[in-house]
């Protein structure tokens, strides 16, 4: 299972040697990898719908508790399945639809990544493990929504979404570190366990804070969901992958595999209705006005994702299994709505639906396509969609108290703007008089096609017979959520019922509103008049007054004088000292135990004033340099004294290359003058001054300090047992501390890096001139 | 710079130089070294050879540009972090062979990160010193 998460990793990597040779007419084998990996899942479903849970344990990091554990159970499969599945598709559907781009192997290793981090999210048991791969989405994400980089558009909404995906994500980091330190581990399986501890701790309020925030952000809940309208500006096929089946569903499937551990609770439940409530509404209110199909499509998968967050919110083993049901119901039709629309944009070159029309004689399995995937989104009956909606209100309807009359109403409503908008994006461009203009188009290659005409049957499949999907893979995956098994097969007719009747009208109501109102562009300037009360204004706004905040900041503190930088730091650190020193007690003056000096050490020392007064004094740069190397050579005879050898040998073959390297600088520099007045210079010695007594003071205190030697006896005693090192120095930069020396190379190589891009820019510039 | 005996000696100090900084390197886990004083001990040979015969002549002798050695340092020392994961150890857990080797003495996991290290050193000392170099002259 390792392998399966990691081959998209894998194979990612391997585009960038391999990728040029599979951009022509072999850009399809992409899609192997998700293929076999659906079948690899697909075999899977016998024992998960058994009730088995498949694990995996492989340590990674296991003194921090953090290890490649991976538990698939219902949940966990019905999300990998449509993963790798419409993944499947829309790897094929890319190829042609992208044929001959310039970046088409860069655009498969972008989305194979963000398919194994997908995989990833899903699969993880570890909450660590989760997060890694959470972030890993938001990061591939961010490529795939800015794939059109030459676009400032494209490239502004890929950075609103990292931003607001990659905050959130940084406090759900946050709430899962909290999670694992009060219950112990960081497993999701053990916390399982130990919810009764968890959601009676004085943090639960907190933690529930922290996992909303992440999942809300990632599932593009009021008010941060305005960075997935914006995410339409990637190319449609990442679209139709991001937005039905994977990142935006990232949140929702969070909400779903914590529910047995934080769920239940009246802190879960309500904010989980009110902002699934809100966001459920609002947007599908917001869907009607649109005119750019992508539009329409994106509004109404945000009010999709408000009713799922609004299913689990409710908590009821009901409105958990129509939760799961909804997740495919709106993953297959939602998926071929947006490869539809894919299609019209590259066949016409538009998606304004006022002004598509009659599209049906030119693309006609699409449209057949796109009447199966709206009827499904409208919830005919017969369809998968009508049993997702017939849950739905099931849901709502058996709650407590005065609940399920509001939240019933609330359903209904935004079903009916839904099923406008799933009509306006499926039928619309299909029906009436075709325009001119378009009698020339003719059906893409059967790859643009296939996909969603697949996608939309399946949804009737499902619809007709529902036991297909409900034993396999549906009551497994709610049952994931409640941590008991259910068993409620889905029936196509519940008999004449209040259910049926909501259904009715729903249906009703939505056609009348299809039929009466036409879409055009003056009820988008009608509601593009809020716009300013928005949360994606707002948050511009406060962005604005960061970017201005921080440009005062840097002004003023960072004005690029190398001396009033240093004067700073200076000052500041002494002032902490300082303060550390006399906060701490008592200050000895003198050392408490002192060697004998030998004549070496006073040398040496009598050497070392020398050469700092030369520093001080001299008015000739190579002098201060040569000084100022002494003045190291110095320090390293001390080390050998004082028998520190691999210190000494350091510090000389570094000496020597500072040396070497401000001698380079030195050619460069304008010939020495001295700026610094009396003042200056006063001030300048007094910060030394102190300075240098402050750190005189705190070496004396430390040799007052009695010295535990627990850690330093500890390397000594297991160099050799446990590393094989005879140089304890060695083995600590190697072996026991060798993830710090790791992370010393890679800043070396930034600063390298640095420096390196710094010049040459610098030298193109010039030959510019 | 203008001088026949560092001249003369710079080529000879080269070949030495190099040499001692891979005994310096191999000797670290025993006694007094390492990658790091061991890279850095390459790069003042290299910097040598620079200064007497110009920073073009040592980027012919080298061939590739120091930069390319920063990835290949890096991905060694992760290689070798990583390789216990394959037998199935934790990250990081030292693999060793059982018999010494001769001339080098043991050889393990630690020892190829070791390299890791004295390679980046390497790449980026002469990186940043040859930039300026270049950019100075």
């Amino acid at each position: 299972m390792l392998f399966a998460v990691l081959a998209g990793f894998i194979v990612s990597i391997l585009y960038i040697p391999f990728g040029r040779f599979l951009k022509g007419k072999l850009a399809g084998l992409a899609a192997l990898l998700p293929i076999s990996l659906f079948a690899y899942f697909v075999s899977f479903i016998p024992a998960v719908s058994d009730g088995q849970r498949v694990t995996f344990h492989q340590p990674w990091v296991p003194s921090l508790g953090i290890n490649f554990d991976f538990h698939l159970d219902g949940l966990s499969l019905l999300f990998s399945l449509l993963i790798t599945g419409i993944g499947s598709l829309v790897f094929l559907y890319a190829a042609p639809y992208l044929r001959g781009h310039r970046y088409l192997d860069r655009f498969y290793a972008y989305l194979s990544l963000f398919m194994a981090a997908m995989l990833g999210v899903v699969l993880a048991d570890n909450v660590l493990l989760l997060f890694i791969f959470w972030e890993l989405t938001s990061i591939s994400s961010f490529f795939l929504i800015g794939f059109n980089n030459d676009n400032a558009a494209s490239r502004k909404s890929s950075l609103i979404a990292l931003g607001v995906t990659g905050g959130g994500g940084f406090l759900l980091m946050a709430g899962l570190v909290l999670m694992g330190h009060l219950s112990g581990s960081y497993s999701i399986q053990a916390m399982v366990e130990t919810n009764e501890y968890l959601k009676n701790h004085v943090l639960y309020g907190l933690i529930l804070l922290l996992v909303f925030a992440g999942a809300f952000t990632k599932s593009a809940q009021f008010p941060f969901h305005f960075w997935l309208p914006g995410a339409m500006k990637a190319p449609t096929p990442i679209s139709a992958y991001l937005h039905s089946a994977t990142m935006v569903k990232a949140g929702v499937y969070l909400l779903a595999r914590l529910y047995p551990v934080l769920g239940g609770t009246d802190y879960w439940t309500y904010p989980l209705i009110i902002i699934g409530g809100i966001t459920m509404l609002y947007s599908a209110f917001h869907s009607i006005f649109r005119t750019d199909l992508k539009g329409i499509l994106a509004y109404s998968t945000i009010s999709a994702l408000g009713i799922l967050v609004f299913l689990i919110g409710i908590g009821t083993p009901q409105s958990l299994l129509a939760a799961s049901v909804f997740i495919l119901v709106h993953a297959l039709y939602k998926a071929s709505l947006f490869l539809i629309t894919g299609v019209i944009d590259h066949e016409t070159g538009t998606r304004d639906i006022t002004q598509l029309a009659g599209l049906r004689k030119v693309l006609f399995p699409l449209a057949i396509a796109g009447l199966l995937a709206a009827l499904s989104s409208a919830g005919l009956p017969f369809t998968f969609g009508f049993i997702g909606k017939d849950l739905v209100y099931e849901a709502t309807l058996h709650t407590d108290g005065v609940m399920p009359i509001i939240l019933t109403a609330l359903a209904v409503v935004t079903n009916i703007f839904l099923l406008y908008a799933g009509l306006l994006a499926g039928l619309k461009p299909f029906t009436g008089q075709l325009p001119d203009r378009y009698q020339r188009i003719h059906l893409p290659s059967l790859l643009m096609w296939a996909p969603p005409l697949l996608l939309a049957l399946l949804g009737i499949a499902f619809g007709a017979f529902p036991a297909i999907a409900d034993a396999s893979l549906l009551n497994p995956a709610a049952s994931a959520m409640i941590n008991k098994p259910i068993d409620t097969p889905l029936k196509i007719w519940h008999g004449f019922n209040l259910v049926l009747l909501l259904s009715g009208l729903t249906l009703a109501l939505g056609a009348f509103l299809y039929l009466m109102r036409k879409p055009s562009a003056s009820g988008l300037d009608w509601i593009e008049r809020f716009n300013n009360l928005s949360p994606k204004h707002v948050i511009s706004q406060l962005t604005h007054y960061v970017r201005h905040f921080a440009i005062r900041y840097t002004r003023t503190l960072h004005n690029g004088l190398l001396r009033v930088y240093l004067l700073r730091i200076v000052v500041f650190a002494t002032l902490l000292l300082a303060f550390r020193l006399f906060a701490g007690g008592n200050i000895y003056l003198l050392p408490g135990y002192l060697t004998p000096l030998s004549v070496y050490e006073i040398a040496v020392v009598c050497i070392l004033i020398a050469a700092i007064y030369l520093t001080v004094t001299s008015s000739s740069r190579l002098t201060v340099v040569v000084a100022t190397s002494v003045i190291g050579y110095g320090m390293c005879l001390l080390f050998v004294f004082y028998s520190a050898p691999d210190l000494a040998m350091t510090q000389f073959t570094i000496d020597t290359l500072t040396v070497v390297l401000f001698v380079l600088v030195l050619f460069r520099l304008p010939p020495f003058l001295n700026f610094a007045n009396r003042g200056a210079r006063i001030r300048d010695w007094v910060v030394a001054a102190t300075f240098g007594a402050i750190i005189t003071l705190i070496g004396i205190q430390v040799l007052n300090q009695s010295f535990d030697d627990a850690v330093s006896k500890f390397y000594g005693d297991n160099a050799y047992i446990l590393a094989k090192g005879k140089n304890v120095v060695n083995v600590i930069l190697v072996d026991f501390r060798g993830m710090d020396t790791l992370f010393e190379i890679v800043v070396l190589s930034i600063a390298a890096i640095g420096v390196f891009s710094l010049l040459k820019l610098k030298l193109k510039a010039s030959e510019k001139e | 710079m203008k001088s026949t005996i560092l001249n003369t000696a710079s080529s000879y100090l080269l070949p030495i130089l190099l040499l001692f900084s891979i005994f310096i390197l191999l000797r670290g886990h025993y006694h007094p070294g390492g990658g790091f004083v061991g890279g850095l001990i390459a790069s003042i040979a290299f910097v040598l050879h620079s200064f007497t015969h110009g920073t073009d002549d040592t980027l012919k002798l080298l061939r590739i540009h120091p930069g390319v050695l920063i990835p290949v340092g890096l991905g060694l020392a992760v290689l070798s972090m990583f390789a216990p994961v394959l037998i199935g150890d934790p990250v990081m857990t030292g693999l060793w062979f059982d018999e010494p080797f001769p001339v080098i003495g043991l050889i393990g996991s630690a020892l190829f990160f070791d390299i890791g290290v004295y390679i980046v050193v390497v790449g980026v000392v002469l990186t940043i010193l040859f930039t300026i170099s270049q950019y100075s002259e």
